[in-house]
């Protein structure tokens, strides 16, 4: 064997192992936390309120609090997110403005998510007096994905062939109609990856929560209410293990663990389900 | 010529940057007629084409110095709608670049813009644009199916029924059949002489034989200058400059 051929092979599977190396690395986790989190799921565990001393509590209002903060973080950051995406994008000429919003983006970017909290207690739960609630929580997390969303938004607006806006505008359209009703379709399946991306992440996120939405529930269940405390899943497990005072913290945590698990598949079937559509009908 | 003009252009600089892409053209396109742009890559005849429907204003740095009338009125005057001013002025572009939707959509695009909402309208509108691009007989079955899924030559055909759509006044074409195989290019050739009828149409190409086929006055550009401009028949056979005549017998470019 000559060593080109040689160095081919061993370069395929090395290759090869790398990708095995993540698969195993998922499955044993996946393996281990639905392995012990999933026998816990029941739908009295699903839907009823925790207890602060005694066995046997649900996690029923972390559930609902879960998606209730990231829709509302979602529905806060997505216009802001999007809407700078496509003006870095699509209006932005090179200059001042555009170099000092791309800095802003980046610079908020790299804040770490506990500093992101402490600055949400300090303007919502302090600052407005609001204490800890789900308000706070969201307002703090849209900090988080705020630049992602700038960042996928502006990057798939990019992508969209030039070929595509000439066409619209060689055809007398606006700027507008042409981002309306050529690109933004065009850059749709980039910017919900994106979406997906960040939905993952608020949905897994403690350290802004703990700050802004506190580690405690409302006595309702469910309480639609803005101004109410506002632990998630993800806070959950980290507060029944760090300081909880329950007898059956080991058997909660697992069990909040599988459900988060399941909460963002599903999220991303949920995301990705008209993606896929949208795609088939359109590639072919 | 003593044809009716569509456009007269004057002295017509462009500029990207400070790099000097067109020199002091002067020429005048005629109504109903076919005029073909040709020249060496890089001479500046796309430059041109997309000088006439202010193309070139989507690009940084362009700027454009003489005049430009269309139907005697200046397009690069402050107060011309650009919007308005493309409605007018048709263009198909080197590759087909069908927008990712179904072939109806793609050719009610321009009409919905320009806010037409009425499907009988549009219904009608989509079948007379087709057939005016000689696609419809291909397509009538599966009009609701993605453009994406034609193939290259019947993507162009589509994207010349799309600009037929909004009834403009000029048809630009910028190499439209480069990408295209033989077949499909006779097809775009057969329809581009029917589309003189009712168009009056300037083409970009660098193919010469395309050139002498089908329009009826040739521009020869080089270096950004205009060397040459007059019938097709005339400059094929007989041309005035030395550079034409190297250039269409095949001795550079």
């Amino acid at each position: 064997m000559t060593r080109q051929r040689m160095g081919d092979r061993i370069a395929t599977a090395l290759l090869w192992a790398a990708g095995i190396l993540i698969l195993v690395i998922l499955a044993a986790f996946l393996i281990r936390i639905l392995g012990q989190g999933l026998p816990v799921l029941d739908w009295n565990f699903l839907t009823s309120k925790p207890r602060a001393m005694a066995a046997g509590g649900g996690i029923g209002p972390q559930l609902f609090n879960t998606f209730y903060i990231t829709a509302l973080s979602l529905l806060i950051s997505l216009p802001i997110g999007v809407g700078a995406g496509i003006y870095m994008a699509e209006y932005a000429k090179p200059g001042r403005l555009t170099e000092l919003i791309r800095l802003s983006t980046e610079a908020l970017a790299s804040v770490p998510s506990i500093v992101l909290g402490l600055f949400g207690m300090i303007l919502f739960v302090n600052g407005m007096g609001w204490g800890f609630t789900i308000a706070g929580g969201a307002l703090a997390l849209s900090l988080l994905n705020l630049p992602v969303l700038v960042r996928v938004t502006e990057e798939a607006v990019r992508a969209v062939p030039q070929s595509y806006r000439e066409a619209s505008l060689g055809l007398g359209a606006t700027r507008w109609q042409t981002i309306a009703k050529v690109i933004l379709p065009s850059a749709l399946p980039g910017i919900l990856t994106g979406v997906t991306l960040v939905a993952g992440r608020a949905i897994g996120e403690t350290a802004i929560l703990i700050y802004t939405a506190g580690v405690t529930v409302s006595r309702h269940f469910p309480d639609p209410s803005l101004m109410a405390a506002g632990e998630t899943l993800a806070v959950r497990i980290w507060a029944v293990k760090s300081e909880g005072l329950v007898p059956d913290a080991d058997r909660i945590a697992a069990g909040t663990s599988a459900l988060l698990v399941l909460v963002v598949l599903v999220f991303n079937f949920l995301l990705a389900a008209p993606l896929y559509w949208y795609r088939s009908r359109n590639s072919r | 010529m003593s044809e009716q003009m569509r456009m007269t252009v004057e002295n017509v600089d462009l500029y990207y940057g400070n790099f000097r892409a067109l020199r002091s053209i002067t020429l005048n396109i005629p109504a109903n007629r076919v005029t073909a742009l040709i020249g060496p890559s890089g001479c500046g005849k796309s430059s041109f084409l997309r000088c006439l429907n202010r193309m070139n204003d989507l690009v940084p740095g362009a700027r454009v110095s003489g005049s430009i009338l269309m139907d005697g009125e200046d397009i690069y005057a402050p107060h011309v709608d650009v919007v308005l001013l493309r409605k007018r002025i048709g263009m198909v572009f080197q590759r087909p670049n069908p927008f990712p939707m179904s072939i109806y959509d793609n050719i009610a695009y321009g009409p919905r813009i320009h806010g037409e909402k009425r499907k009988a309208v549009l219904d009608e509108l989509v079948e007379s644009s087709l057939r005016g691009a000689a696609l419809w007989e291909e397509v009538k079955d599966r009009l609701s199916k993605s453009a994406l899924g034609l193939s290259g030559g019947q993507q162009q055909r589509l994207c010349i029924a799309r600009s037929l759509a909004v009834k403009p006044e000029l048809l630009l074409m910028d190499e439209p059949a480069s990408a295209l195989d033989p077949i499909s290019t006779a097809k775009v050739e057969d329809l581009i002489r029917e589309l003189r009828e009712n168009y009056s149409i300037v083409i970009v190409t660098h193919n010469m034989q395309q050139a002498a086929r089908i329009s009826d006055y040739t521009a020869f550009f080089l270096s950004g200058e205009l060397v040459e401009y007059g019938p097709t028949g005339t400059m094929f056979t007989n041309p005035r400059d030395q550079r034409t005549e190297d250039y269409i017998t095949g001795r550079f470019g």
